[in-house]
């Protein structure tokens, strides 16, 4: 509910902003929704998408600005990134994507850690990027809460959109704690897990028993309240797990605990096509240029088409880098999948109208429709080729780059 | 046997070509030639013989030759098998942590010939590699040039020197990667103090060696470290330099003076910076392409347009890149040309980076990274434009024998990984024939 209350906040203030009416006109628009669109015209006002067609049936209104590009696409979206809470300096007062005191932290705001100005965030919005789904890394159990915001703003409430969108949980070896401390094993990790969210289900008990009797209530906890938002379906639990194993873990939770899921990195997915479709969870499938090592040797570039073609909902993300490159870019990244057997328009779709789709936001981003939001991306060619260069990014309306990347 | 004794017979310079080479002709036609050296040739014929090729041009001009056996490749694009300036498949690890200056250490007995990681490199078109330890000593080992055959030792696949021995660079770095507390430096005036000092030793040793003349009893005792530092000094191996700060890259250009060595940069980040300083020490830089600036306080100034202002500069015979694998994926190092060229480089200086450029900084110019007659044939066959994401590496040849093909399931699991991609490549032994590998 509190979420709900904030998102709606976020709205209001981002209509506040210096909308700006415009045109964008190019050799090909792609909608993503539709046909690409032949000598299109893209009509942005006040912040949203007020007309869209061929140039010969889509008068652009007196006074507008007008961009020219041969291709434009929506603003993509970045359905998985630590940026913001992680910078690029990779030096410790830049890096607060993961607190290390404590497996279990799911009552980390992202919106208390996220840096604007951060020159990441420039760099994939001048590369096209126009909503990043950010939060706290994929490196312990329970790692923190993501957010999603429009890569733009000089502050955190200028940025965001969905402050708490989802639950960051991670499996496998990269949420094993070293030495004497735990989870140190799988079993540990699943059964830490399941403690937790038996907490949070006694703690809603105790909650629903005192009724309107404030005598009675158990005191507030900031972390079973954040537990509370995932076994109510408020928010989805965002599970890392990247060997075929840790994906089957994930599935067993979402059962016992009847968890709304999107699963993440899933390396070894194509080994488990079946039982993700069955439980009807999207995969935030990880980079395609992410290094195949450790639980990734089994990775595939092949898995996108296989996910596609088993109709399991999927998009890419730029992940988690520890180290050069400190961040990935999903426009490079769907790129690699375009040429690796899922061709150019499902991986268009897939970073724009499908990770909107997957962050519940489909009614407002990731495709070029009527009422949506005036984000756009500008390119000199096919924006996949390496050769091609993003031209221009628009926020609602609002252009917000304009160097030739 | 006789194959053995054959080998054992030709240590010589011809050693590597001569295990590998294919007796059979084979032409290639149909295909566009990208020579390097030269324009591009539409509908060429490339004749390869013993391992090597013998001829090329376009299909008028160039006669198949009779029993030749013909492959159609009709609408690819065919280039020069791609050189890796610095790479770190393999798996090998160089010095250890007991110093910052270990010259005497040697890759080549440390590289694991049957990593998955050689694989990926030829799936992404890579035919030579210039193997390397890593960045986090001062100098942190001898580097091996190696032709990235299927073969069960790395003495089957190091390039030579012209006594027999095998090939490499020196490994060095400056900068933070080689900063640490003692017996490491922990400044960069202390850094190249060290390297200062380990040079002066040596041209003493030298000094003593010399005042020794014939009589082996004033010799001083062998010293590999230092013989590995003459051997720099002397610019028989080249120095492969890991530096990415305008002020680190010419605080190399100044060491490389005061003793001479000959010196290749790699990563170079900041060359962008210091661009005029590297033309006038016709310096060669192989360079990383990364996707985006940051990771390291080194890299956060990185520009993928260093190898434009190079060639903007008149120097495009000093671009080359590199994978540095891990930190990119050899499978798709044509990749870093291409961002290159996005970042303002022309095509044929890309291109050239990719193959002969780099084949110069390892001194093996004169055998591959272009398609010339007499040149050892090591060439890809491509889907496409070299510099498109939709293009495919669909073959690689090495010495005139295939040892990539998209479409063999094997060799496509390396290429786009999958289950077992991980694991080295198993070997098809004498006992087993050709031997599926199990997996």
């Amino acid at each position: 509910m509190k979420c709900f209350a904030r998102v709606f906040a976020a709205c209001a203030l981002t209509l506040a902003l210096d909308a700006q009416d415009l045109a964008v006109r190019a050799e090909l628009v792609h909608t993503v929704s539709g046909e690409p669109i032949q000598s299109g015209v893209v009509i942005v006002r006040a912040g949203k998408i007020a007309a869209i067609g061929p140039a010969a049936r889509t008068p652009i209104p007196e006074n507008f600005r007008v961009l020219d590009a041969k291709v434009v696409t929506p603003g993509l979206v970045d359905a998985h990134s630590v940026v913001g809470l992680a910078g690029y300096l990779n030096q410790p007062q830049d890096q607060d994507q993961l607190d290390p005191t404590a497996p279990i932290q799911p009552e980390l705001r992202a919106i208390d850690a996220y840096n604007a100005r951060e020159r990441l965030i420039v760099w994939l919005r001048e590369h096209g990027v126009t909503t990043l789904h950010t939060g706290h890394a994929p490196a312990a159990l329970i790692s923190g809460q993501t957010m999603v915001v429009k890569t733009r703003g000089e502050t955190v409430e200028e940025a965001v959109i969905v402050p708490c969108a989802m639950i960051a949980a991670t499996l496998g070896e990269n949420s094993r704690a070293g030495g004497d401390k735990s989870p140190g094993t799988a079993g540990k990790q699943a059964a830490m897990l399941r403690e937790a969210l038996i907490g949070a289900r006694e703690y809603q008990r105790k909650l629903a028993a005192a009724g309107d009797d404030a005598s009675k209530r158990p005191d507030r906890d900031l972390r079973k309240e954040a537990l509370l938002d995932l076994l109510e379906k408020r928010v989805p639990l965002l599970i890392t797990a990247q060997r075929h194993q840790d994906i089957a873990s994930a599935l067993r939770l979402a059962k016992e605990f009847d968890l709304r899921i999107v699963l993440d990195g899933a390396a070894e997915a194509y080994e488990m096509l079946e039982p993700i479709k069955a439980a009807g969870f999207p995969v935030i499938l990880h980079p395609p240029l992410a290094r195949f090592a450790g639980e990734l040797e089994n990775a595939s570039r092949a898995t996108p088409k296989k996910l596609l073609d088993a109709g399991i909902p999927f998009t890419f993300q730029s992940g988690y880098e520890e180290y050069v490159p400190k961040t990935r870019v999903v426009l490079f990244e769907a790129a690699i999948a375009a040429s690796h057997g899922l061709g150019a328009q499902a991986a268009l779709r897939s970073i724009t109208l499908d990770a909107a789709r997957i962050l519940g936001l489909e009614a407002r981003l990731g495709s070029l429709d009527v009422g949506k939001d005036g984000d756009l991306a500008l390119y000199d060619g096919d924006p996949f080729e390496y050769t091609t260069h993003c031209i221009g990014t628009v926020i609602e309306g609002v252009v917000v780059s304009e160097v030739v990347r | 046997m006789i194959r053995s004794l054959v080998l054992f017979v030709a240590a010589s310079a011809a050693f590597d070509a001569v295990a590998s080479a294919q007796s059979e002709t084979v032409a290639f036609v149909g295909a566009q030639l990208v020579p390097i050296v030269g324009a591009p040739i539409d509908d060429g014929v490339l004749v390869v013989d013993k391992g090597l090729i013998s001829a090329l041009g376009a299909r008028s001009d160039i006669a198949v030759p009779a029993g030749a056996r013909v492959v159609d490749v009709t609408g690819k694009v065919l280039m020069p098998g791609l050189v890796d300036t610095h790479s770190h498949v393999g798996g090998g690890w160089g010095a250890d942590s007991s110093a910052p200056i270990q010259p005497g250490v040697r890759m080549l007995d440390a590289v694991n010939c049957r990593d998955s990681g050689l694989q990926r490199a030829q799936a992404g078109g890579i035919t030579t590699l210039n193997i390397m330890s890593g960045s986090g000593h001062l100098m942190s080992g001898q580097t091996i040039y190696v032709k990235n055959r299927d073969k069960n030792t790395i003495e089957e696949l190091c390039y030579r020197f012209e006594g027999g021995e095998p090939m490499g660079g020196m490994k060095m770095a400056n900068g933070t990667n080689s900063q640490r507390a003692a017996p490491f430096p922990e400044t960069r005036g202390k850094s190249a103090a060290l390297v200062r000092e380990a040079f002066v030793a040596a041209l003493e040793y030298r000094r003593k060696v010399q005042a020794a003349g014939d009589d082996a009893s004033k010799l001083p005792a062998r010293e590999l470290d230092k013989e590995a530092l003459l051997e720099l000094i002397d610019g028989k191996r080249v120095v492969h330099h890991h530096t990415h700060r305008h002020d680190d890259i010419v605080t190399v250009l100044r060491l490389s003076k005061e003793f001479g060595f000959r010196v290749v940069l790699h990563h170079v980040s900041e060359a962008w910076k210091v661009v005029d300083e590297i033309v006038a020490a016709k310096a060669p830089c192989s360079l990383i392409v990364i996707d985006t600036p940051g990771g390291k306080l080194e890299a956060s100034e990185f520009d993928a347009r260093s190898a434009a202002e190079l060639e903007k500069r008149g120097a495009p015979e000093l671009v080359g890149f590199h994978t540095d694998d891990w930190i990119t994926d050899s499978r798709v190092f044509l990749r870093s040309a291409a961002l290159a060229v996005r970042a303002g480089v022309s095509r044929e200086t890309a291109l050239a980076g990719l193959t002969l450029h780099g084949a110069r900084m390892l001194d093996l110019g004169g055998r591959v990274g272009s398609l010339e007659a007499g040149k050892d044939a090591d060439f890809i066959v491509l889907s496409g434009d070299p510099l498109s994401v939709y293009t495919r590496v669909e073959q690689t040849w090495v010495d005139g024998a295939k040892v990539f093909d998209i479409s063999d399931p094997r060799d496509r699991t390396w290429a786009d990984g999958g289950w077992g991609a991980g694991m080295p490549r198993m070997q098809a032994t004498c006992c087993l024939g050709d031997a599926e590998d199990p997996r």
